[in-house]
């Protein structure tokens, strides 16, 4: 699996990408995999409102399923990721970098502590195969 | 009868879940209610079975019989005979979408055309495959508006000139929304509710709905309201008479976000009541959010044209509990009806129904206004349905029609109990001059003593 080192993980299939006190979220490989073609994304939170750690930032559609994207921090959202509503695809397509999410200022940086590195959730993927 | 389970298979499930009998599972229910003894006639045989139910209905007035000015929502509009003729075809027997949709092209293709002509006739970019009724409807509308929000607004305001049936159904549906208020303001006149829509609104208001042409019959142009509505961040919803609409200017010209309504004046007979259908009309941009299914046109493999259920993420299939309503159903035999006969009548047809339903009504009320003690109340334009203010008790009135075989409309009263001895009038395009004139001679008559 090529997942990305420089990102952290929930066991709920979201990551994190922190820069300075920024942190970009997104779904996994794993999760978009789950999930077959998405066919809409739904954004419940606009930049400027806050979002509790575990409450849910987006609502991903697919042709098998709707899911919920929780918020693996506590934060202010800054920036969403508009392009994904024309072209949801691109969350198929390329999870990593493309299909970012949502920018969110972090509250406290000490919530990334309990985040599993990629090693840890390739892992934890592998055991639910 | 449809039973799908061999005895092997019921034994098989009773043993996985640990029962030895079916009896074991009706064991919560005390002995003596298990298998009631009902206190039922012997039975008959089917000749006498059938005297007596002929018996039962010939009991019952029907309006092909009488003279007919009722109608505060259901109409008896004439209904040409191929729209039955067409509709009894076998292959069109099912009351629903299909489970297994794209099977069934041929019902999808129904669908596909009553979608176009509702979308045509209303003026508005995307319809729904239907719903039960009207007022399941204009309650859906009120729940897609509040999750187009993301329940961030809770208020939604109504008018108090809606149909007293589709207010209660909406009230009904919303109670399990705790989170959503209905405000429906306490006025008299229907020209004040854009002022005390102004009142009511606020940063929490989702949706404002109307009713056009409004219960009591009038015609009020809602371009102001939905502008001020629209200024607001609110969404605008009208219900619709669809007949209304052969010959008036549809509220999608004055900027309506949903377009609902009855379309049982569209082919569908009387029935007592039901079954009817509900239409439901939007915007593309609604279209996430709205319930039930829609049918879309598409390309197989070879490039021929072909029908899908689109977005059916709406409900159960995909959505479940994140599902912004539950009803993917829909009325897939009255839509077909509706389809028929929208295309039997054709755009020059409707708009001759239209306009006789409107030239009867203002004959009708112009006559009426002639008798002493008579007053038309409406205010404003009306198309085919209006009030009159009558001299003495309404119920009287009512019966004593009845019995020269007139249904002479419907009591205000038993909605609006300052509305004292008021009647509401419908007319359509099935009444006669004579029947009108008959009608109004037998009002003076009446009250004449």
């Amino acid at each position: 699996m090529n997942t990305p080192k420089d990102l952290k993980f929930i066991k709920t299939d979201e990551w994190v990408k922190v820069d300075g006190n920024t942190a970009i979220i997104g779904i996994s490989y794993f999760a978009q995999d789950q999930l077959s073609d998405i066919v809409y994304i739904e954004f419940n939170k606009e930049p400027g409102e806050s979002i509790e750690r575990d409450q849910v930032l987006v609502t991903i559609e697919s042709v098998k399923a709707a899911a919920d994207v929780k918020s693996p921090v506590s934060g202010k959202v800054i920036e969403i990721n508009e392009s994904l509503s024309d072209t949801p695809e691109t969350l198929n397509e390329d999870p990593y970098e493309n299909g970012w999410l949502c920018k969110i200022e972090l509250d406290n940086l000490s919530e990334l502590d309990d985040l599993m590195n990629a090693k840890a959730y390739d892992e934890f993927c592998e055991s639910r195969h | 009868m449809f039973i799908p389970h061999t005895d092997k298979e019921r034994q098989e499930m009773l043993k996985t879940i640990g029962k030895d009998s079916i009896k074991a599972l009706f064991t919560d229910i005390p002995e003596s209610k298990r298998f009631p003894v009902f206190d039922l006639p012997k039975g008959i045989s089917e000749m006498d079975a059938y005297k007596q139910m002929s018996m039962l209905a010939d009991a019952n007035n029907s309006c092909e019989e009488m003279i007919s000015f009722l109608g505060a929502g259901a109409y008896h509009h004439y209904i040409p005979a191929a729209v039955d003729l067409l509709l009894q075809r076998g292959e069109f027997f099912t009351a629903y979408t299909p489970y297994q949709p794209e099977i069934s092209q041929g019902t999808l293709q129904a669908i596909f055309e009553f979608q176009s002509l509702i979308a045509n006739l209303t003026g508005m970019e995307v319809s729904n495959a239907s719903h039960y009724d009207g007022a399941t409807a204009a309650a859906e509308t009120c729940i897609t508006a509040y999750y187009h929000f993301r329940k961030k607004r809770g208020n939604i305001i109504l008018s108090p000139f809606i149909h007293p049936h589709y207010l209660e159904t909406i009230k009904t549906y919303l109670q399990a929304i705790v989170e959503i208020e209905v405000r429906i303001p306490n006025i008299s006149k229907p020209a004040d509710f854009l002022e005390s829509t102004r009142q009511l609104v606020d940063e929490n208001t989702a949706l404002v709905m109307v009713q056009y042409p409004d219960f009591l019959g009038n015609i009020l142009d809602y371009s102001e309201l939905s502008s001020f509505t629209h200024e607001n961040g609110s969404l605008f919803a009208a219900i619709v008479y669809p007949i209304a609409l052969g010959m008036l200017k549809s509220p999608a010209k004055m900027g309506a976000d949903f377009i609902v309504g009855e379309g049982q004046s569209l082919g569908l007979p009387l029935n007592f009541g039901g079954p009817y259908l509900g239409f439901f009309t939007t915007r593309k941009i609604f279209i996430r959010k709205i319930s039930g299914r829609i049918v879309g046109e598409t390309k197989d493999e070879d490039g021929k044209r072909g029908y899908v259920l689109t977005l059916t993420a709406r409900e159960q299939h995909i959505r479940r509990g994140k599902a912004t309503s539950n009803i993917c159903t829909n009325q897939g035999l009255n839509a077909l009806a509706v389809s028929i006969y929208l295309s039997l009548l054709g755009k020059q047809g409707l708009n001759e129904v239209a306009k006789q339903c409107f030239h009867k009504a203002h004959y009708a009320a112009s006559q009426i206004e002639k008798i002493k003690g008579f007053t038309v109340l409406n205010e404003h334009p009306f198309f085919n349905e209006f009030v009159i203010q009558c001299p003495s008790n309404v119920k009287k009135i009512q019966s004593n029609l009845l019995k020269r075989g007139i249904l002479a409309g419907y009591n205000l009263e038993s909605d609006f109990s300052s509305r004292k001895n008021q009647l509401l009038i419908a007319t359509t395009e099935q009444l006669t001059r004579e029947d009108i004139d008959f009608f109004v001679e037998s009002l003076r008559e009446a009250t004449n003593v």
